[in-house]
């Protein structure tokens, strides 16, 4: 994806989360919560229905204020950030992207236009380039069509580059989300429930751009539901309840902890031991 | 069964229609109704207009209701998938095939540059005026029909563009060709003053807190007697000269529509390539959904400030042209009602579409103009006009449309298409 990243190195800290805590007048939807994540892996979010798990992200990219608590992002060969404090349009500068549980693209845009706005954080012609269209915009603007056009082909829309975004099946607008952040450069990608309403075909698809997203040295950390496709993905699970880490760990693990069936009797985890 | 369900209907109609007559018999009443005759002091009851009321609104709402219901219909059935489809095949040929688009643009050219000198100075006069309202209109279409900031107080940078060019003269003698950079600037200045600490409220606030500072610059135009010389105004100011010429009036009017004429195309070249850039398509995206923005790397405030501000300048460029037109300003020309019939104009015309925006300001300037002859209904034509469009065309003359690109396989270059 990006040429001049230094390749990702496992073992490495991309992210740590130190003991976050977000209090709503009451509610804790976070609890002290921890959570570290390496280089180059896919980790994943999990927990029933309002565990704080959204919470957590919405902290992270500085839509929401924590209470307490420390998170601090290494970005490989750069000084640490801390992420506490910045606009989310600065989180998302350091290389933080996100998807949203409930879809939030622009839907009277086009699915180009809407990957294009993803590149704007890493362009710069401002109202006078855009009125005098100097050579140094017209290549910025030739280079954000090309780039978007690139991930609109990876993501698989290719063939509807002008469509307008609220006119795709609802597969395709997930997938669309994934794109738009991709176009942000991110380090570290934040899939909100991205199989949410998915039909078993575009599930299948999505695990593999997933996987094909990692391959290309992005790290990726996602809240899913969908346990089939978390165990197979994930190379580390965290399992919240109550806005608390319950337990952590890779997957078989994790699938064992007596804590974590607990939290989730009644739900498909015990199934999806077949 | 069937048969029975759409008497069933119409009978609801025609009750709603009933009751909808009775209330405007009811509105109309004092007006339409009770005629006093104050010389021989006595009331003349026209009972027959109550009538006519009656059955003009009755028949009205029965025609409207079937109306609507034929458009549901059809709807249903041409489904809206197709409908785009049908806009996407007839845009494709129109730019395949631009002779027609290229005629009309030039019949519009031809009748521009030769409407002074077939028309009248009082045409031309109105005509200025209009011209005027497109470039506030595509001014504001900035704010308000791209980034979607609702801007009650667009008139107070109108404001100060003109007073700025009225007092710079007045005291400096400054001229018009160099005060108009100055009001623009000034506007700026002013939007940017304005919407630094006003940007971050959301919709309704931003609307009610710009309507309040449109009234604040108002109520100190009129109250500051020093400053702006109060309601009295200040009068002779220059008209825009050409290198000291002296011109009589009718050849100072047909320089200031040509005038005019540079404004409103630098404005559609200037707006039509900021939104296509990409700051106008941050604008956009603003509009559309705010927390997405942020959460790609937009900066929501200052994305709203440049917006802000965009506006502001033009509006302030409008002003200097309107003190030099009137020759003479006062705050009476600078109420909220003409903020209010700039907005009609980017409402009606379809937020976001400069040709929309342009036909609209036409429409509502010349409009009243011409039906003068109706001198006491045009208002109330007017506000029909009004009302009949957003009940059936509510994005506007011409609705929103995105631009797409033509991807070529090598190097992804882009092309327009739209
Ligand atoms: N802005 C807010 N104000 C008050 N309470 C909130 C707010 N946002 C979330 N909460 C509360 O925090 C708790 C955690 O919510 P959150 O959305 O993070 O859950 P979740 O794990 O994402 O659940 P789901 O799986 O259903 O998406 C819930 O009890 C919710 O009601
Ligand atoms: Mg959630």
């Amino acid at each position: 994806m990006q040429p001049d990243r230094p390749p990702a190195a496992p073992n490495r800290t991309l992210l740590e989360v130190r003991g976050l805590t977000m209090d709503f007048g009451g509610i804790k939807a976070l609890d002290h919560f921890d959570l570290r994540i390496r280089e180059g892996e896919i980790a994943a979010l999990i927990g029933p229905n309002g565990a704080g798990k959204t919470t957590f992200f919405n902290c992270l990219t500085g839509m929401y204020a924590p209470t307490a608590g420390d998170m601090l992002f290494f970005l490989p060969g750069r000084k640490t950030v801390r992420l506490n404090g910045l606009k989310p349009n600065k989180v998302t500068e350091q290389g933080l992207a996100r998807t949203f549980q409930n879809i939030r693209l622009f839907p009277n845009m086009t699915v180009l236009e809407n990957v294009m706005i993803g590149r704007h954080c890493r362009t710069r012609a401002r109202v006078l380039g855009a009125v005098f269209r100097d050579p140094r915009t017209r290549r910025e603007e030739r280079e954000i069509v090309r780039r978007s056009y690139e991930i609109i082909e990876k993501i698989g829309l290719a063939d509807q580059v002008n469509e307008f975004a609220r006119n795709l099946p609802y597969g395709a607008q997930r997938r669309l989300e994934i794109a738009r952040a991709l176009a942000t450069d991110p380090v570290l990608l934040l899939l909100d429930e991205p199989a949410a309403g998915m039909n078993p075909r575009e599930t299948r698809m999505l695990d593999e751009l997933i996987c094909r997203i990692r391959d290309e040295g992005l790290s990726i950390l996602l809240i899913e539901h969908d346990m089939k496709l978390v165990m197979s993905l994930s190379d580390h699970i965290f399992v919240m309840d109550y806005g608390k880490k319950i337990a952590e760990g890779p997957p078989p693990e994790v699938r064992r902890n007596p804590q974590v069936i607990r939290a989730y009797l009644g739900e498909d985890i015990v199934h999806d031991h077949a | 069964m069937a048969r029975k369900r759409t008497i069933m209907i119409f009978l609801r109609d025609v009750r709603g229609a009933l009751l909808i007559s009775l209330w405007f018999m009811f509105l109309t009443f004092p007006i339409m109704v009770i005629k006093v005759n104050p010389i021989e002091r006595t009331v003349v009851w026209r009972w027959d207009n109550m009538a006519y009321v009656g059955l003009l609104s009755f028949l009205l709402y029965l025609a409207g209701r079937q109306y609507l219901k034929y458009r549901e219909r059809r709807l249903e059935s041409s489904r809206r998938q197709s409908m785009e489809e049908k806009t996407k095949r007839f845009l494709r040929r129109l730019s395949e095939n631009p002779v027609p688009a290229y005629t009309l643009m030039a019949v519009a050219g031809v009748f521009a540059l030769s409407f002074p000198f077939v028309f009248s100075t009082y045409q031309t006069n109105i005509m200025i005026t209009a011209l005027m309202y497109v470039v506030l209109g595509l001014g504001l279409n900035i704010v308000v029909g791209v980034a979607g900031l609702l801007d009650l107080g667009y008139v107070a940078f109108y404001a100060v563009g003109a007073y700025s060019y009225a007092l710079l003269n007045l005291h400096f003698g400054v001229g018009f060709w160099f005060a108009l950079p100055i009001g623009a600037l000034l506007g700026m200045t002013f939007g940017i003053l304005l919407g630094f600490p006003v940007l971050r409220l959301r919709g309704d606030y931003l609307a009610i807190v710009t309507l309040g500072f449109g009234e604040i610059i108002r109520l100190i135009l009129e109250n500051w007697n020093e400053f702006s010389k109060g309601p009295s105004g200040i009068s002779n100011i220059p008209r825009p000269g050409l290198f000291g010429l002296e011109m009589p009036l009718e050849t100072a009017i047909t320089y200031l529509y040509f005038l005019m004429i540079g404004l409103v195309l630098f404005t559609v070249f200037v707006v039509r390539r900021l939104q296509d850039s990409r700051i106008g398509r941050a604008w956009y995206a603003l509009r559309e959904d705010e927390i997405a923005c942020q959460a790609m790397g937009i900066d929501k405030t200052r994305t709203k400030l440049t917006a802000f501000a965009l506006g502001a300048t033009w509006a302030g460029m409008a002003g200097v042209i309107f003190a030099a037109k009137t020759t003479f300003i006062n705050p009476a020309s600078f109420t909220f009602l003409e903020s209010a019939i700039i907005l009609c104009i980017v409402v009606l015309g379809g937020m976001g579409s400069i040709v929309g925006v342009i036909l609209a300001a036409l429409i509502l300037i010349l409009l009243p103009e011409y039906l003068r002859a109706f001198s006491d209904y045009r208002m109330l034509v007017f506000g029909a006009v009004l009302v009949l469009m957003m009940v059936f065309r509510p994005q506007g003359l011409i609705g929103h449309r995105r631009r797409t690109y033509t991807i070529k396989p090598d190097a992804g270059r882009s092309g327009n298409a739209a």
